[in-house]
């Protein structure tokens, strides 16, 4: 007598993925003390060696914080932060002094990042990539810096530039997200430790993809970097930002600031491939990913385009956003968002069109597997002034199982009737049916999920530099690799 | 050896008897239909052959080219050369029916230790067989299945059953929903891919199709068991009586 399997869940079994990243690195840690106050600021700021100027931004961003309550209107749900329980610095021991060459950083450090497949030796540096590798609060190594300068391009930690580049840093920091912005943003603003900037002068095309590796490190440490990129009149810049984190049972808060300006007949390409910790199959830990994205279009003809994969975190909450302040200007948002198991992401973008002759572009994909919640917001808005604007949207879900959920939330405000907006949603769903099909033409179940997920993506992951297309195709992949045998 | 030997299988669905004591004995370039009544189980035997997981064996066994095939993983009897062409094809959102395809043949390759084959004969071998069932370039390039017509989906499981020169092809009702003109082009594409090597399991409910895809034996599927086994002219005598008397027949030797 011959009984054939027991009948099982497919998609139950495929979407008990293992997390890749999760090592820890021993290495020691200095800390500032735990909690939240004046001090803490003034601290991280003497760390830092910090111009007054930014310690008096900071506290003023502090005390505004203060005035404000978390907000609560995003689709997904979390127990209480308790801010004072946390660690608001946390530096790598060696790094006080940032390394001068390469090939002096901790070893410790250094095979982390080659873990991740970020080497940062002289010798092995990814060709045609600068990085700027952070782990915890500070910046630990930047590759390609001299050749960079050659041209004029400043490529940097948050921090150095702060120091050596105090001008440009006052004039463009919150001037695109202010730290009255909202919640995150002003926490972000009062103690943030590192992140990258980068301005690339007049007319200079930058020849390498610049891009920051973001490792969290340390327990119960916020991660809270800021990033600033500069694009002067007719330069171009593609900047590509990685991140991953330990496995920890704890949740950790990540609130980053990203403020792009692209001046006149300027192009930034903002690429991200976001794969913190998204806590394991019970939804236990996990990185709380809640990040204040914007960029505006200065100039005239100026085009500021993101691009998101993303696979991790146990909450994602952002909205990458372009201001369309110049005439003819472009802004375009392509993003994947991948959930799985317990994972809650609600991400999207604004497109604020003040210009004329504006156009914009989103292109959302949302994939839910296991328990997880994905949600699409977003807001395309068209001021009065802004004749012929245009705007093209496509919101497209896809679901695997029958216990995840996909949402979306269009808002759209026009003020100009000679706008143009569009939108349009598919929903569609692997089920259990369409893998047999696929089985039966003798393709594996993860190869047939890998095949969807992949047609699915093809038009955001094409808009990533090769090497990242091939890197987060295997991301999504892995995101929802199984034990199916 | 036999390609196919199933022999007293017993199936239930959620408690249900289904199939209850089903053999069937099929040869290398054989062409068997199976008839019967509509819920007689024909697609059950369908989908117990290639792996679906929705049946409960009760008792029986299936030989595949000599392997228990319940041993074996759907994709791997696929692999080892069974196909089935649904009754109600799937439709895949947000992939090509060329690339699908490309993706089972060099499943198929890589399992049977041959190279991926490269681009330009991939192109070359699908276009030839989409001539097969005259289907039209532009199908390749859609989601498979998506938005096809009836006829269509039907259609392209005959051009799939092209790409991937199976050993055993169970074809489950792919005369359903065809107008005349469409039945000739289905089983025309089937009679190119038939040769000595290969065996076909013709399930349906009309002798219309057996008119095009003759058959060397003809089954009725009947309360779980085939009933009646005998040559082509069994297909013509069910056309012309109906299965009634089979049911009156049948019925009273059960009771
Ligand atoms: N998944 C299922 N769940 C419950 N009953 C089923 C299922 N599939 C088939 N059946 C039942 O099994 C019997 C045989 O169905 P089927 O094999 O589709 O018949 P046929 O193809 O000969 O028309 C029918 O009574 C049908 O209702
Ligand atoms: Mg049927």
């Amino acid at each position: 007598m011959n009984m054939q399997k027991e009948p099982i869940n497919i998609v139950d079994e495929l979407t008990q993925s293992d997390y890749k990243y999760g090592f820890v690195t021993d290495i020691e840690h200095e800390l500032a003390p735990k909690g939240l106050n004046e001090d803490t600021i003034r601290f991280i700021s003497a760390k830092k060696h910090e111009p007054e100027f930014m310690l008096e931004w900071r506290l003023k961003a502090f005390r505004f914080w203060q005035q404000m309550k978390e907000p609560k209107w995003a689709n997904v749900k979390f127990p209480p932060i308790d801010y004072q329980d946390a660690y608001y610095y946390a530096a790598p021991k060696q790094s006080a002094n940032k390394p001068k060459s390469l090939d002096e950083i901790d070893p410790e450090i250094r095979r982390t990042f080659e873990k991740l497949g970020i080497p940062l030796t002289e010798q092995q540096r990814l060709a045609g990539i600068a990085v700027d590798a952070v782990m915890d609060s500070v910046s630990v190594a930047t590759t390609f810096k001299e050749k960079l300068s050659e041209l004029g391009i400043i490529f940097c930690s948050m921090s150095e530039a702060i120091r050596e580049h105090p001008d440009l840093v006052k004039k463009y920091i919150g001037s695109v997200v202010p730290y009255t912005d909202n919640y995150f943003a002003a926490l972000n603003s009062a103690v943030f430790s590192d992140g990258s900037f980068c301005y690339i002068p007049k007319g200079v095309k930058c020849p390498l993809e610049l891009s920051t590796y973001f490792r969290i490190n340390a327990s119960e440490t916020g991660q809270f970097e800021r990033t600033l990129i500069i694009a002067d009149e007719g330069s171009y810049v593609s900047y590509l930002e990685g991140c991953t984190a330990p496995i920890r049972d704890e949740n950790q808060l990540h609130a980053a600031v990203v403020e792009l300006i692209a001046h006149k007949d300027a192009e930034i390409k903002y690429s991200t491939v976001q794969n913190w910790y998204p806590g394991d199959k019970e939804g236990k830990g996990g990185i709380y990913n809640f990040v204040t994205k914007r960029g505006i279009c200065e100039g005239n003809n100026s085009k500021i385009s993101w691009t998101q994969v993303e696979t991790g975190s146990a909450i994602t909450w952002k909205y990458p956003s372009c201001i369309l302040k110049g005439d003819n200007s472009i802004g375009e948002f392509y993003s994947v968002a991948l959930t799985n198991n317990y994972q809650q992401a609600d991400t999207g973008t604004k497109m604020i069109h003040l210009g004329q002759n504006t156009k914009s572009r989103i292109v959302s994909k949302g994939i839910s597997a296991g328990k997880s919640q994905n949600s699409y917001r977003g807001l395309v808005s068209v001021g009065k002034k802004a004749m012929n604007a245009r705007n093209y949207s496509q919101c497209d879900s896809l679901l695997l199982g029958d216990k995840c959920g996909a949402h979306t939330f269009p808002y759209i405000e026009v003020k100009n009737n000679t706008a143009t907006v569009e939108h349009e949603a598919t929903t569609s769903k692997i089920s259990e049916d369409i893998l047999f099909y696929c089985n039966q033409r003798g393709i594996s179940t993860e190869d047939a999920i890998g095949l969807i997920v992949n047609g699915f993506s093809r038009e955001v992951l094409n808009q990533l530099p090769m090497e990242f297309a091939v890197e987060a195709q295997r991301l999504l992949a892995i995101s929802l690799e199984g034990s199916v045998g | 050896m036999s390609l196919l030997k199933i022999d007293n299988l017993k199936v239930n669905i959620n408690g249900k008897e289904i199939l209850k004591g089903l053999s069937l004995e099929v040869n290398r370039g054989e062409i068997h239909a199976i008839m019967g009544p509509n819920g007689s189980g024909k697609s059950t035997l369908a989908g117990v052959l290639a792996g679906k997981e929705d049946y409960e064996i009760v008792e029986g066994t299936i030989e595949f080219d000599g392997r228990n095939i319940f041993e074996m993983s759907p994709e791997d009897r696929a692999r080892e050369g069974l196909f089935l062409a649904f009754q109600y094809p799937i439709e895949i959102p947000c992939v090509s029916n060329a690339s699908f395809m490309k993706t089972a043949v060099n499943e198929i390759r890589k399992y049977r230790n041959q190279e991926p084959l490269d681009a330009m004969d991939f192109l070359r071998i699908m276009k030839e067989k989409a001539k097969l069932v005259e289907m039209d370039q532009s199908f390749l390039n859609r989601s498979v299945n998506q938005g096809f017509s009836g006829g269509e989906k039907k259609r392209n499981e005959i051009f799939q059953l092209a790409m991937l020169e199976p050993k055993l092809a169970i074809l489950d009702e792919t005369d359903s929903g065809l107008d005349i003109d469409a039945l000739k082009i289905v089983s025309n594409g089937v009679n190119k891919v038939r040769n000595t090597e290969n065996a076909f399991v013709v399930i349906t409910h009309y002798q219309r199709l057996l008119n095009y895809i003759v058959p060397d034996f003809v089954h009725v599927l009947f309360d779980g068991k085939l009933v009646v086994s005998g040559g082509k002219e069994l297909a013509f005598e069910l056309e012309e009586r109906g299965y009634d008397w089979i049911k009156k027949q049948y019925n009273s030797v059960l009771v």
